[in-house]
């Protein structure tokens, strides 16, 4: 009998506990239709208490400021030049989410289109984007109208370059998106190869010599001839022919059209790898990076503005600075990079300041954009500390006019050659698609240039990938 | 009397219930984790329903749309044919060397000390994730890893092979890989079929003058047939749904041409790109194909049972 009694005991709480577990996800399913029903609650209890305790600080707005952004470079200029904007109470939480096979945008997308749900210190209030796939937020709703929405003043963008504004206006002529940058692209190139294989290591001979792509092909022979290698790898100068096309990815029937000059770069490169003028690496792999520092043996690097001051002056260093190096003459090549101009004219990159749709901190997102993108002596500070190039058309060109050195260019001025870049930069063919749609064709041309398959099956292999990404998307067989 | 026996019909009827009772957990999870997915998924199969960038195309009813399309375009054959090349390369040589293994612990004239550490020792790369032993095997036979310059330094190549840009490179990696993390666990269950099989058997046979090659092939292998059908066919639905290995190593495209990719990385990038239709489509075909292979599974167990 006590047997008894004790099974059906453990019965009834083991379906009690399964029935129990069911019936409270269950009931709180149909009340918010994403996110589990804990969030909303949550954000009900945020509402009550904002009635009666208020939950939030003087100016009345939230207590999270949340930032999105794909890597820390925005995050290392937030800490040095608009720490001191945000009010001792609100806390600056950071969720950066990786580029790569659009990782970042799907996470954007995840909690943008959640924004309305989201409890009030979850909601996005800034987030970054990119030129490759600005157009795809700044026609959406869930950005604010800098101007109207935010309170920026035609003033306070005066100084930016146009183009940074022609690329973040929605298509009903909002501005959406704020820049600090301005992304002109230059050729970076080793002094002591360059004097090796040119006999010369001035900016403006060495510009010379690679004024076109057949002169930067016999430069290529040369430099080949003396056991260095042009380029480092397959993707090195592909945005130098992608930015140069004469219309966008995808036509106005949402057909995928690979233009002329894309498949230029697919002859050049073929004939490089071919040739060995390259090192087969590909971009932001372990090689590439290595072929930037004190053992490469490239010629140089196409780089555009933010990848000089970030990513080419990090690689050159034999000892990193997390490792105790400095950024001085002596430590690896530093000093040893100059630029030029190159065969062609090119941007690459720009991130953009996004103000999120549902955004409870509309007052501060104003101060930061403010501050970091329209502050010229901010942006002037900026340029100096980390020789990055600044949006700010003005303090640009006075930098370019004055006796400004970068050590690590070994004490070129190349804020005047990026002055001189930055307005010839045209961003009328890109799409929403270009991200994706730029690192499915490079990944898929790896192939041809390794010699697996020939150039059909790779540009096959290309459309296979762009529609499994973009399901609206079509191409010619 | 009468009382007597209509208690004992009670408690008949009164265990019946305890037994559906202990059975509830089991359906419910059942029911939410597994009965309605799957239905849904043959729901969503229909439809064409995916994101364009934020905005939401369907779902609209396009009926066997999505399965055409994916019978069209001839890719399904190539993904499915790259899977089973992988999981050959990898089964092949996993089941000859478990066989010998296998033979070689259950001998009992070979006397092998330490098997409980050899037992242990093989069975350990099951036991590290997927990813995490894919992105070592990546790190050591990158362009510029450790295997490469072993094998210059040695002399063997003058300069690096390019194991993940060569079809049969990446693809030999991913063999690689589930041979040793699965032929531990086919050891211990071929151990277990031929520690079944009657000793009086061999004893009778080396009496008789058999060689241990005559035992091995005439004795040991017929008897332990059921067991080798269960090896086979599990490991046929486990590598219809490789997907880790060769998604990490591969960073996700299958490179190079496309030769690394499995139907499940397929299913996959279906998902990435919210692509439930298709997804759903790619989900069926995949659910009939292992639908097929279970009720061989189940029919070679019920055949061992009655004999």
């Amino acid at each position: 009998m006590k047997k008894k009694i004790l099974s059906m005991v453990l019965c009834i709480s083991m379906t009690a506990a399964a029935l129990a577990g069911c019936g409270n996800s269950g009931g709180n399913q149909p009340a918010s239709n994403n996110n589990a029903g804990d969030t909303k609650e949550e954000s009900n209890a945020a509402e009550d208490q904002k009635e009666e305790t208020s939950s939030e600080n003087e100016s009345g707005e939230g207590k999270v400021l949340n930032i999105y952004g794909w890597n820390e470079e925005f995050q290392g200029l937030f800490e040095k030049y608009a720490k001191d904007l945000v009010p001792d109470d609100v806390e600056v939480k950071w969720v950066i989410t990786p580029s790569k096979d659009n990782a970042y945008q799907n996470k954007l997308d995840e909690t943008l289109l959640n924004q309305e749900n989201a409890a009030a210190d979850d909601k996005i209030d800034l987030f970054l984007i990119e030129a490759d796939y600005a157009s795809k937020y700044v026609d959406s709703e869930y950005t604010l109208d800098i101007k109207a929405d935010i309170g920026l003043t035609d003033e306070d963008l005066a100084g930016q370059y146009q183009y940074t504004q022609d690329i973040v206006t929605s298509e009903d002529g909002k501005l959406k998106a704020t820049s600090w940058q301005a992304t002109p692209g230059l050729f970076a190139y080793r002094r002591s190869i360059a004097k090796e294989v040119l006999g010369t290591d001035d900016p403006a001979e060495v510009q010379a010599a690679l004024a076109d792509w057949d002169k930067f092909d016999a430069v290529a022979e040369q430099a080949s001839a003396k056991g260095y290698k042009m380029l480092s790898g397959y993707d090195d100068s592909y945005r130098t022919f992608s930015n140069n096309v004469s219309g966008p990815w995808v036509d106005a029937d949402n057909k995928i059209v690979v233009d002329e000059n894309i498949m230029k770069w697919v002859d050049q490169t073929k004939d490089y790898t071919d040739k060995g003028y390259n090192n087969k690496t590909i971009l932001w792999d372990d090689g590439w990076q290595a072929d930037q520092g004190p053992k490469g043996n490239v010629f140089g690097f196409f780089y555009s503005t933010w990848g000089i001051n970030f990513t080419l002056l990090g690689n050159s260093l034999e000892t990193a600075v997390d490792d105790g190096g400095k950024e001085e003459v002596g430590n690896g090549i530093y000093g040893d990079y100059a630029v030029c101009q190159g065969p062609q004219s090119y941007y690459w990159g720009g991130s953009w300041l996004c103000a999120a749709a549902g955004t409870d901190n509309a007052e501060l997102v104003k101060n930061i954009m403010q501050r970091m993108t329209c502050d010229k002596e901010t942006m002037l500070q900026i340029t100096k500390d980390t020789q990055d190039y600044t949006n700010n058309e003005e303090a640009m060109n006075e930098l370019a006019a004055s006796d400004y050195a970068s050590d690590f260019l070994g004490g070129q001025n190349h804020i005047a050659l990026f002055a001189e870049a930055a307005p010839k930069i045209d961003m009328s063919n890109t799409s929403p698609y270009d991200q994706g749609l730029n690192e499915d064709f490079q990944t898929a041309f790896h192939d041809y240039f390794d010699g697996n398959v020939d150039k059909e099956t790779a540009l096959k292999n290309f459309y296979k990938a762009a529609v499994e990404k973009y399901p609206e998307l079509t191409y010619d067989e | 009397m009468a009382a007597s026996t209509n208690k004992k019909k009670s408690k008949v009827v009164r265990y019946n219930k305890w037994g559906y009772i202990f059975l509830i957990p089991f359906f419910l999870v059942y029911f939410v984790f597994q009965l309605i997915p799957l239905i849904s998924t043959f729901y969503n199969s229909l439809f064409e329903n995916y994101m364009s960038g934020l905005t939401q195309i369907g779902p609209r009813f396009v009926g066997l749309e999505n399965f055409k399309s994916l019978f069209q375009n001839g890719d399904l054959l190539k993904y499915t044919g790259n899977t089973i090349i992988m999981w050959l390369i990898g089964f092949i040589p996993q089941i000859i060397i478990s066989l010998l293994l296998a033979a070689w612990f259950t001998d009992l004239r070979l006397r092998l000390k330490a098997q409980g550490l050899f037992k242990t020792v093989i069975y350990m790369p099951n036991l590290i994730m997927a990813a995490a032993f894919s992105m070592l095997i990546f790190t050591l036979f990158s362009d510029n890893g450790p295997i490469n310059s072993i094998m210059i330094n040695l002399g063997l190549i003058d300069k690096p092979f390019r194991y993940l840009s060569n079809v049969w490179g990446a693809r030999g990696l991913v063999g690689l890989m589930n041979f040793m993390m699965w032929f531990g666990n086919t050891t211990i269950l071929l151990m277990a079929g031929m520690m079944g099989i009657d000793v009086g058997l061999f004893e009778a046979a080396q009496v008789d003058g058999a060689k241990p090659f005559d035992i091995f092939t005439k004795i040991t292998l017929p008897l332990l047939k059921p067991i080798l059908l269960y090896v086979l066919i599990t490991s046929m639905i486990g590598g219809l749904q490789m997907f880790d290995v060769p998604q990490v190593l591969t960073a996700g495209d299958g490179r190079p041409d496309r030769a690394a990719m499995t139907l499940i990385m397929y299913l996959n990038k279906h998902l990435y790109s919210k692509n439930y239709g298709m997804a759903g489509a790619l989900s069926v075909i995949l659910f009939v194909i292992t639908a097929v292979l279970s009720v061989f599974v189940y029919r070679s167990m019920v055949d061992r049972t009655k004999e």
